[in-house]
This record gives structure tokens, sequence and C-alpha cells, in this order.
């Protein structure tokens, strides 16, 4: 009995002492969120990396080495072509529109007024609802028949305007344009839904960065006889510039990665014009069953994630020495 | 000039605000005035879109005396909307404890306890987040389905962790940095254990954060689409953001009222949620490195 007790003892005694230890108890509590991260991540991602280059097809997981093979039938693919142009297209007009209305926007949005409460909760909701949900909303929005736009706009005799600013034939009153029929239309209902999802979240990572500037900064500027414009250009923005561009980055990569709204929006039509890499990934490593292929494609993703990874390490360091 | 000044200060940022409201509202406006829309009402081109219309075509804004529930009950009785939005709370309530369980130490370590690497771990496991879910999909419905777990909610409870974990870390992390040390200290000072005053102090002090941590990592969960779409297949074992593009559209077939009715019920609450936890995620988004 007493040798069973002496023999615990000191173990337990040993392990507490080792716990309190900051080197021992650091690395102890980490690891198990990392070896998850590292299981279910990085396995998935060598295997993509792995399958990219063998010639496995739907239902199993390994094929037969083909060294580049898929990566260049990808490239020489005109759809795939096609689909990596439109991922940039998208990613980078989404983000332009983005970043005018979140500087606006949020500006206007640090102040305290009136029916704030109310309206943040307008602003958030793009954000805070399932964007294959508020998608098919979008969807109703662009129908072919009933759509609200055209409704809209033919009441306000803008109708002939806007086919005129597309340049569509034989598009007018008597002939509403089709949103989600044109290839021209539909690029551009693909990035006024990806603009209006995250613009948001800009919003809020802005709000965080005109915050987060002390307000002794603000006082000196106000001593300096700063105000106003100048106030604005010279001492609000260079602050505020590296969280936005926080904020810009995580946006590329949510638009450039995103599969939801262009596959409930076109589902890549019409004739594959609004296809982005996600969806044409999806279209030959499961509808067509090419899993080697698709994984190729959708590794195409990687070098624009590895330069905003990149990019955001840089700038956060920046907004850090701030 | 003042008085100028202040009518601007006061309308001013209405002028800008109001215009951004309404466009980024309007999706969810124009859904829940068609989710209560009659057929005749709706699929009738000369309508009205923003008023009840009635038989004859002439607009109402009385809309209570033209408006109809029958769509909204459809959705509950004759579709699977019910089941999937059981799974998506059952997924949603799971993967968030399991995302706990891993982030509350971790995000802790990081803030506290280890020194220089630390800032670079914290970095390192907050980038994992930008791994996106389109790149892992395809080897992942492979590896779901040689695990016998195709077609069931464990698949999603077991791979959605994967961004949820660094982001709940980086929350923490950044909720934890801001209480502070002397807390801890008294605590370990009066014999206490690190352990036990995590457990005793540090963790119920940092309840609102975990709160906010909680709110956004199930809203991360019920958004999620491509893996939800691509691991199940059948109708009963769908969430509803996998479930309502894929099963209540079927072919050119829309049911444009239930399917409004579908898009707006989730999206509310998670708006009202966002909105009162809003302050909190910016402390700890931004608590985490950009300080």
């Amino acid at each position: 009995m007493a040798v069973v007790a002496g023999g615990v003892a000191p173990t337990r005694k040993r392990w507490r002492y080792l716990l309190e230890d900051r080197r021992v108890l650091g690395p102890v509590l980490i690891a198990p969120a990392v070896l998850f991260v590292v299981v279910v991540v990085g396995v998935p991602l060598g295997w993509a990396v792995y399958l990219s280059l063998t010639n496995a097809i739907g239902g199993s997981l390994s094929g037969k080495f083909v060294g580049f093979h898929n990566f260049k039938a990808a490239w020489h693919d005109h759809n795939f072509r096609n689909a990596l142009e439109n991922t940039l297209i998208i990613t980078f007009a989404a983000q332009a529109i983005v970043i005018v209305g979140a500087s606006i926007l949020s500006h206007a949005l640090v102040r305290d007024f009136r029916g704030k409460w109310f309206v943040r909760l307008l602003v958030m909701l793009p954000w805070a609802a399932p964007v294959s949900l508020v998608t098919i909303g979008w969807l109703w929005i662009f129908d072919s028949l009933f759509s609200i736009v055209n409704w809209t706009l033919k009441q306000m005799h803008l109708l002939g305007v806007v086919c005129g600013a597309f340049g569509i034939d034989g598009c007018g009153p008597s002939n509403p344009p089709q949103w989600l029929g044109n290839d021209k239309l539909a690029m551009f209902a693909i990035i006024v839904v990806q603009a209006w999802r995250i613009l948001p979240f800009a919003v809020v990572i802005f709000i965080a960065g005109l915050a987060s500037i002390p307000t002794e900064v603000d006082d000196a500027a106000k001593i300096d006889g700063a105000s106003g414009l100048r106030k604005l250009f010279y001492v609000t923005l260079p602050l505020q510039l590296p969280i936005a561009l926080v904020a810009v980055l995580f946006g590329i990569v949510f638009t450039a990665a995103d599969f939801a709204v262009v596959f409930v929006l076109t589902h890549g039509g019409p004739f594959n014009s609004t296809q982005v890499l996600t969806t044409w990934a999806y279209q030959i490593g499961i509808e067509s069953g090419s899993l080697g292929e698709g994984a190729a494609i959708s590794l195409f993703l990687f070098p624009l994630l590895a330069a905003v990874t990149v990019l955001m390490l840089f700038f956060a360091k920046r907004a850090q020495v701030s | 000039m003042d008085v100028l000044r202040a009518i601007w200060r006061r309308s001013g940022t209405w002028v800008v605000v109001g215009p951004f409201a309404i466009v980024l509202a309007f999706p969810f406006y124009w859904a829940l005035t068609t989710m209560f829309k009659r057929d005749l009402d709706l699929y009738n081109a000369k309508n009205v879109p923003y008023a009840y219309n009635d038989a004859q075509g002439h607009a109402h804004w009385d809309f209570w005396n033209y408006m109809t529930f029958h769509h909204v009950s459809f959705l509950f009785k004759h579709t699977q909307y019910p089941t999937w939005l059981e799974n998506t709370v059952l997924v949603g309530v799971a993967v968030v404890a399991i995302t706990l369980v891993l982030s509350l130490p971790a995000g802790y370590a990081l803030a506290r306890l280890s020194g220089g690497w630390g800032q670079s771990a914290g970095v390192g496991i907050f980038l994992v987040y930008l791994v996106p879910p389109t790149l892992l999909f395809l080897p992942l419905s492979r590896l779901v389905a040689e695990l016998g777990l195709r077609d069931t909610l464990w698949a999603m409870i077991l791979v959605y962790p994967s961004f949820t974990v660094p982001f709940a870390t980086w929350l923490l992390m950044g909720f934890f940095k801001t209480i502070p040390q002397e807390l801890e200290d008294a605590a370990l000072v009066d014999g206490c254990s690190r352990l036990r005053a995590l457990r005793r102090i540090v963790f119920p002090v940092s309840l609102p954060g975990i709160l906010t941590v909680v709110i956004f990592a199930f809203s991360l969960c019920v958004n999620e689409f491509i893996y939800a779409f691509t691991f199940t297949q059948s109708t009963s074992e769908r969430t509803i953001s996998a479930g309502v593009p894929n099963e209540l559209i079927r072919g050119d077939v829309f049911f444009w009222q239930s399917l409004m009715a579908a898009v707006l019920i989730p999206s509310i609450p998670l708006a009202l949620l966002y909105n009162s936890f809003l302050d909190r995620f910016i402390k700890g988004f931004t608590g985490g490195a950009f300080r």
C-alpha cells in the first residue's frame, strides 16, 4: 500500500512540476491543434499535389505517375485559360469596388449617429448570411422573366442605356437584358455579387484600422493644424493602410477561392464562358471524373495564394511596428 | 458656416450610409417581399414587384390583405428543409465543441507561454486559414469515401474544424492578450497551478471572447458549401447550405417564394448575432498581431 502511494506521488508531482514550466506547458497546449491541422489540411494538400501528377480517375485515390502532363494539358485547354482569366478578372474587379466602397463606408460608420445599430445590421447582412443561399437571392434578382432589376430600369427608362453600355445586339425595352444568359452580363453579375458579399467584411476590418489609430495621433494632428482632407491624406490613410491591405488580401483569397457564387449563379455558363478555376476543377475532377487533372487545375490557385500570403506577412509586420 | 457644418454632421452620415445600406440589404428586402406573394401576383411581369398586387394587376400597399403564408408552410411541411436545419445545427454544435477543445489551450499558449516563436506559430496557424477548401475538396472527398464517411454528417464534423480551428485560435489569442497578466500572477502567487489558473481565472474572464468565437465558428460551418456539397448526396444528410441550392432547385422549376423563405430564415438570426458581437470580433481579430 505504502509502496504504491510512494511510487505514484513523486511521478505526479514531477508531471505537475513539468507542467508549471512554460517551456513545456506551451508546446503541450499548442500540440493538439497543430497536429489536427497538419493531418486535416496538410495530408489532403499533399495528396492534391500527388494526384495532380498522376492519371487518377474518379473513385480511386491513386493512379499512374504522369509527371506534369495534367498541368500541360490544362494549360493548353482554352476552357482552362478562360477560367484562369475569369478568376483574375472577377477577383480584381470585385476588390476594386470593395476598396472604394469600404473606404467611404468605414469613415461614415466609425462615427456615432442615431440609428447606427440598425444601419450596421443592414450592412452586415451580406456577410452574415450563408453564401450559397444569398446567391439564390441574386439568382431571383437576375431572373430571365421577372428580374426586378429590369423592371426598375424599365420604369426609369434606363434599359436602353444599360443595353448600349454593354453593347448587346437587339436588347431593349421589348427584349430586356438576360443577366445570366449573356457572357458579358453574367461576368458583370458575378463581380457584383462577389463585391457585395465581401464589402461588409472589408468595412469591419477598415473600421478596426480606424479605431486602432491612437487618439494622441489625432490630437497631434490637430495641434499641427491638420484637419479635414489634409488630415485624411497625410495622417489617417497612411496609418490605416497596412490593416486595409490585410482586408484586401483576405478579399482576394475569399473571391479567388470561392466556388458557391459561380456554381449557383451561372454554373459556369452560358457555354462555359463564366467558369472560374474552382468550378472548372469541379467540372473536370468530379463531373468528368479526371481526378488528377482536376487536382492540377485547382493547384493553379496556389501561386496566387502564396503571393497573397507573403504580402500579408509583410503588411502584418508593418502594422505591428506602427 | 458652423450651422452648415452642423447640418452636414447630422445628415451627411446618412447621405453616405443610406445608399450603401439600401444596396447591401436589397436582396433581403426583395426576398422578404417575395416569400409572401401569391403566384398570380408574383408571376405577372406587369405587376409592380415592390408592392402586393391583386388578380386584376392593381398594386396595393396594405400588403397584409394580399399576402399568403402558403409557401412558407410548404417549405416546412413538404420539403426536407426542417431536416437540413437540424443537420446544420448538429454539425455546427459538434464542430464548435471540437474547435474549442483544440483552440482554447492553443490560443492561450500562443498569447502567453511562448516566446519569440509564439508569434510566428500564431501567424503560421492563421495562414492555414488561407488554404481554401476549394484546393482540398478533391482529395478530401475521396478520403472521406475511403473512410466510409460519405453521406454522413461525420464527414463534415471531422473536416470543418480544419478551418474553424485556425480561425478560432487566432481570435482567442487576440482576446487572451487583452487580459491583464497581473490577474493570473496573483492566482499563481496564491498557490494556484497554471492549469487551474487557466480554468478558474482566465477562461471565465474571457467568456465574452469565447462566445464571440463560438458564434463566428458556428456561422463558418453554416456558410461552408463545397465540402457539404461534395461529401453528401442523399437528401436527408444535407445541411441547408448544400440542400437548398441542390434539392429545392430542380431543373427549371423554381418555387421562388419557398426558396426566398429558405434563404431568409437562417440569414436574419445570423446577422443579428454578427451585429451584436461585432465590436468584440474586431477586438479579437486585430488584437492578435495588428496592434
